[in-house]
């Protein structure tokens, strides 16, 4: 490479061989805001035929393949993809490096992605259909009873597994050996601490999910048992072994989020975050705590007592971790001079909504209730609380956040404001009545139900329209703002935000920090 | 390491990379075997111990009596007819019994099956001993052939006071593929 100052190369090559970090972190924005759309319409489907009791639109085969291709897009196509783009941008502007350590991994990492989810997609048109077996696809539903093209399935999940590896490792690997003199790692932003620990976490579980999915290949091609009992394996092996795996994937998806609230809130409290070290302490303990309670997700599998009290009360005590966390939020934000832009409104939903989706958890990590709420409608409320009002809001507040100082124009304030009253209202209108028709004994993952659940479904279905089309109007505002938004050339562009991103020019220039800043 | 000499980055994804082999290695060689061996030590999961049984001194306990059911199940898509010879039997602690199971193959060509057990409630397992079971081989039937398939089985001195009744299910499965070598193709 030439010691000349080069800008990004013309056309379509720009991004097919993109190393650049900016680059590749916005394709993988871009790729799962487009993931995020065909999850979400496949969850309009699910909730147009729940509007009314009885089957009206679809046959169940179809609404088991869209409850099942809903969840696997969203976790691993839609939210996986948008943090790892927001790491790509921020991580090095955060610490002060020029760019990832591995910047052609980094390529291969992303452009893997899209073949493994046109593969998961081209599924549903093969004979027998996609996946239906559920996100988790448990044995023997996605071996002995599975449609053929699960084959198809498990080497998309095997792709993904690899990308996602790739991508944390070079996570690691920057982290580790590009941060600015004098950025110590308690000096890291908790966007970075958080990503850093999410990294380790990935690169731990995402080798169980490729043995997993590989015994079911076996199983399935080769005639082995390890999930089949006429061969003397065991179905609930694969419960273990899927959650063993699952329970730190849900951190996984949480934690970057941790990290983005962590930057936002002090900006618009206009005070530095409370409690910094018990931040990342915290983070830790979460991390290490994911890897003992896995089997809170079958509670009902016929565990000894032993084990259900022991799993029982490590659930338990995440509380305390993730209690301090939202304590610090909240302690940040008292007595600042809080404004309330669109990023700040999104972090506030963030607070309240994920915490009340950790309090459905704790009622859920209570084995003897949970036999009364297990694979009911109240688990899809609480995890829905989780992982749409806690990652998707704080993705979105991320992107408000960080959108001026990405291309230069300021966003439209009043749109972005109502995106989130709508997104707020329509979210909770969907999600909450769902806690109400949980506990009264709706089964999750059923196209049709009976008829007292009949009007809060209808509610459900109503506000899921609305959240749905909140987004369209989320995906008009970036674009526009990119398109024809009002320039910003300051180089904080928010009053009170603090970080290395924001000493750079706005736009970010396409290089960055090729000399380090010293870090004082 | 010298290795890597100085190429910090190098040296880190060596360390990441050996991580995911483990990892991945973990769920062959640690999890999967640690799991039948806690389920075998433990008796969850209604699987009766694969450990030898030493009768110590065959006592009979005479003035315990344990009701004995037995359940047999075809697996889906079995045609056999499966049934046990007795349903329920009372039984003396320490006492050897013997029961049989009837099969019969109702179909033209030979098939072969495999009975896999399940005792509850699933803390008597440890306490249910079996010393001759057709569910330790599998069974080969030719077409039309019916056949008695014998238990033997002893119910251990120690079990808890408060259980009367274990229940001893079988589930058939259809294994004609698996045993013939011939691998499943989709």
């Amino acid at each position: 490479m030439g010691d000349h100052h080069h800008g990004p190369a013309k056309g379509l090559s720009r991004w097919l061989f993109a190393t650049n970090h900016k680059d590749i972190g916005t394709m993988y924005l871009w790729f799962s805001f487009a993931m995020f759309l065909v999850g979400g319409a496949f969850a309009m489907i699910i909730r147009a035929e729940l509007f009314q009791p009885g089957m009206q639109l679809i046959r169940p085969e179809f609404f088991n393949q869209m409850t099942t291709m809903h969840g696997l897009i969203m976790v691993f196509g839609a939210i996986m993809p948008a943090f790892v783009g927001l790491a790509n941008w921020m991580i090095p502007m955060m610490i002060g490096a020029p760019d990832m350590a591995l910047p052609r991994m980094n390529n291969w990492s992303f452009w893997i992605l899209p073949p493994a989810f046109l593969l998961l997609l081209a599924t549903m048109f093969m004979e027998g259909g996609g996946p239906a077996f559920g996100w988790t696809f448990y044995a023997p539903l996605s071996t002995t009873y599975a449609p053929p093209s699960v084959t198809f399935f498990i080497f998309g999940v095997h792709i993904l597994g690899l990308s996602s590896i790739m991508g944390s490792i070079n996570i690691v690997a920057t982290v580790m050996n590009l941060r600015a003199p004098g950025m110590t790692y308690m000096k890291m932003p908790l966007f970075v601490w958080t990503w850093f620990i999410t990294a380790y976490l990935l690169i731990a579980v995402m080798p169980v999910l490729a043995g997993a999915v590989t015994m079911m290949l076996m199983d399935i091609h080769f005639g082995t048992s390890f999930f089949s009992a006429a061969g003397g394996g065991d179905p609930v092996l694969f419960q273990h072994v899927f959650w063993f795996f699952g329970h730190p994937e849900v951190y996984i998806i949480i934690l970057p989020a941790f990290g983005v609230v962590s930057q936002i809130i002090p900006a618009f409290a206009r005070k530095p975050l409370f409690g910094y070290d018990s931040m990342v302490y915290a983070t830790a303990s979460i991390a290490f705590l994911s890897f003992i309670v896995w089997a809170h997700h079958m509670y009902t599998v016929g565990m000894p007592i032993a084990g259900e009290l022991f799993f029982m009360y490590a659930t338990m005590l995440i509380a305390v971790p993730t209690g301090v966390k939202v304590f610090n939020w909240i302690t940040t934000m008292w007595r600042g001079a809080m404004t309330f832009e669109t990023p700040m409104l999104f972090c506030i939903g963030f607070v309240v909504l994920f915490t009340i989706g950790g309090f459905t958890g704790l009622m859920l990590s209570i084995a003897p209730s949970d036999f009364q709420y297990h694979d009911s409608y109240f688990v899809v409320a609480h995890f829905h609380y989780v992982m749409v009002a806690g990652a998707v809001f704080s993705m979105t507040a991320a992107v408000y956040y960080w959108l001026p100082k990405w291309c230069g124009k300021m966003y439209n304030e009043t749109m972005g404001k109502t995106h989130f009253w709508i997104s707020f209202i329509g979210f909770n209108v969907t999600f909450f009545p769902q806690h109400f028709v949980g506990l009264a004994g709706m089964p999750r993952r059923i196209p049709d139900y009976a008829l007292q659940f009949a009007d809060f479904n209808m509610m459900s279905s109503i506000g899921a329209f609305i959240y749905g089309a909140s987004q369209l109007l989320f995906l008009y505002n970036v674009i526009a703002t990119i398109v024809g938004g009002k320039p910003v050339s300051d180089e904080k562009v928010w009053e009170g935000a603090e970080g290395l991103e924001w000493t750079v020019p706005t736009p970010a220039p396409f290089h960055t920090f090729s000399t380090p800043p010293q870090v004082r | 390491m010298r290795l890597f000499g100085d190429n910090p980055v190098a040296l880190t994804v060596a360390k990441m990379a050996a991580v995911v082999v483990l990892m991945f290695s973990f769920v062959f060689v640690v999890m999967v075997p640690l799991y039948n061996v806690l389920c075998d030590a433990l008796g969850i999961n209604g699987k009766t111990s694969g450990q030898r049984y030493q009768a110590a001194s065959i006592q009979v306990d005479e003035a315990r009596e344990i009701t004995i059911q037995f359940i047999a199940t075809n697996s889906d898509g079995m045609p056999w007819e499966f049934r046990p010879s007795q349903t329920m039997m009372k039984v003396n602690p320490g006492a050897v019994n013997d029961t049989v199971f009837l099969a019969r193959n109702p179909r033209p060509e030979a098939m072969v099956a495999q009975a896999i057990p399940s005792v509850s409630p699933a803390r008597a397992a440890e306490f249910f001993h079996k010393t001759e079971c057709f569910c330790f081989n599998n069974q080969p039937l030719d077409g039309l052939e019916s056949t008695e398939m014998p238990l033997q089985f002893i119910v251990d001195q120690d079990l808890p006071r408060d259980i009367r009744t274990i229940t001893l299910s079988y589930t058939m499965f259809d294994i004609t593929e698996m045993a013939s070598g011939a691998v499943a193709s989709r």
